[in-house]
């Protein structure tokens, strides 16, 4: 899974001091729930992402707990208040310790 | 924050019956807010029995239509982003890349997905975009073949479509290409397998109505390579074809199958005027 | 009243099919939202779940919440094989107490969502979503 993750992230490139902007975020992830057999009828074990965090210039934004229910590809969209200038920091862990990253940053326009 | 809104319109689905639309049938879609995609248009003068076209974007639910207006919405562009790394990527004996040819595939690939399949005369044969893709590979890189339905495959027919997108699909049916796509015409009314339905039965004679609970398109396949929410994957015409065929309970044609790569240019002519869309979000 | 035996194995067939399957189900599900709110019943007001009336599939629904002032919001999916789906910690710079998602939904079910009020208080509001099984090839 760690290879293939790769997240997708749409920041708006500026915004206004104090403007509150819209984030999308997907990552590539399987999202194996645990609930799937293989052909010898053996359980596939779970393997998921299973938190999702979005800082800006050190301080939370969100902090989401992904289970099983979650689909293939994980999607996230949310908003963010933008105080100053600065960098978005994405992460995703993966329940086998992988950890994936993405950051984008936004001017003050 | 910004959501469509939502309409919550009950149907009852019986097999057969015209009901009103889940779908927003007169909706129109543009992608990125820059890009007007054409979703409905006149049949092309070949068709005999339909009078106007449409993308199968129609006939989804609100929420499936929104997850093709963004691309950051869209999970059939992490395909599109694999293959552009791909695409930068040496493979093969001959030490080249995709771009090395190529150079930028934004640019030298426009206007490509909107012309095949398509008959190539130094091959004297009708090509799909999968062929070709396979005969850069092994002729001009010494790399290996990727198979019909692979990630690989579709990844990147869905980097090629990607940048074609808003262009109206032209695939030519006259010339060289005449017989394969009478051959592809005959296949798509002919009946198969126990059921005996040809494609014609659900697709062009009863678009819009209701097959058990899912919303008949008419077939097209200006939005291939698709993302499927069924499956969270991509896929090909070839890989639809199979699927259709062995949903009629019959023996299906192989992906790749003379009897596909007809099919695949007749049904890409019944779109001719359609946006490409590919990859497009469908059910 | 006398029951035929017939009359007594149809009640009692019928009776053990309603409360069986659902009943696990809500159950399980239950149990994961009194985890969620430490044993306290939620209220009701100021938490929107947005959630289609039918699933063009069950493997990818979209859902949003919108609870302006909460904390955090779950989200239950009643009848699935486990009812939990995500928790939305809402931080600081949040610019809203709101997100969208996609879930895998096993069948027609409610989808509750909960939210923990900035107070401790917690509500809850709930969304049937019938998911169908499509035409050819599902």
């Amino acid at each position: 899974m760690a290879a293939d993750a790769k997240p997708r992230v749409k920041v708006p490139k500026t915004a206004t001091a104090g403007e509150v902007i819209t984030i999308k975020t997907l990552i590539s992830h399987e999202m194996e729930s645990g609930q799937r057999k293989d052909s010898d009828g053996n359980p596939i074990p779970r393997s998921i992402i299973n938190r999702f965090t979005c800082d800006f210039n050190g301080q939370n934004v969100i902090d989401v707990t992904l289970e099983p229910a979650i689909s293939t590809n994980p999607y996230f969209e949310f908003e963010a208040t933008v105080p100053e200038a600065g960098e978005f920091k994405f992460t995703w862990y993966d329940d086998d310790g992988s950890v994936y990253e993405d950051a984008k940053s936004i001017e003050i326009a | 924050m910004k959501s469509k809104m939502l309409r919550g319109i009950t149907a009852v689905a019986v097999l057969g019956l015209s009901v009103p639309a889940l779908a927003d049938e007169e909706a129109n879609l543009v992608l990125n807010e820059e890009i007007e995609m054409t979703v409905r248009a006149p049949a092309p003068d070949h068709m005999e029995n339909v009078d106007m076209i449409y993308s199968g974007w129609v006939y989804r639910t609100d929420e499936t239509q929104v997850m093709q207006m963004d691309d950051f919405d869209n999970p059939g562009m992490i395909g599109v982003e694999s293959a552009s790394v791909v695409w930068a990527n040496v493979d093969g004996s001959e030490g080249k890349s995709c771009a090395s040819c190529h150079d930028d595939a934004e640019t030298s690939m426009k206007g490509v997905r909107a012309v095949y399949p398509k008959w190539n005369e130094a091959a004297g044969e009708v090509r799909t975009l999968e062929m070709q893709i396979n005969d850069c590979r092994t002729t001009r890189m010494g790399a290996e073949e990727w198979k019909w339905s692979s990630d690989d495959m579709m990844n990147m027919t869905a980097l090629i479509s990607s940048v074609s997108r808003g262009m109206p699909m032209n695939v030519a049916i006259d010339g060289p290409a005449r017989e394969t796509w009478e051959k592809g015409k005959e296949i798509y009314y002919t009946r198969f397998g126990q059921l005996e339905l040809a494609c014609a039965n659900c697709h062009e004679d009863n678009y819009g109505n209701m097959i058990r609970a899912d919303h008949l398109s008419q077939g097209q396949t200006n939005g291939f390579p698709v993302y499927r929410l069924k499956t969270t994957s991509l896929n090909s015409t070839h890989k639809r074809f199979r699927g259709c065929i062995r949903d009629t309970r019959a023996e299906t044609f192989p992906e790749g199958s003379p009897e596909f790569i007809a099919l695949d240019l007749y049904v890409a002519s019944r779109g001719n005027g359609l946006s490409v869309e590919g990859p497009s979000v469908r059910n | 009243m006398k029951l035929t035996r017939r009359d007594a194995l149809a009640l009692g067939l019928g009776a053990t099919a309603a409360s069986f399957l659902p009943h696990r189900a809500m159950a399980a599900a239950d149990e994961a939202i009194a985890e969620f709110t430490g044993g306290a019943t939620p209220g009701e007001g100021g938490l929107t779940l947005t959630a289609p009336e039918i699933a063009e599939n069950g493997n990818t629904v979209p859902i949003s919440i919108d609870a302006p002032g909460a904390e955090s919001v779950a989200i239950f999916a009643t009848g699935n094989p486990t009812p939990k789906v995500a928790t939305f910690n809402f931080g600081p710079l949040a610019g809203s107490q709101s997100a969208t998602t996609r879930m895998r939904l096993a069948g027609t079910q409610d989808v509750v969502a909960v939210a923990k009020m900035a107070d401790g208080s917690f509500v809850q509001v709930s969304s049937l979503v019938k998911v169908t099984i499509g035409g050819c090839g599902g």
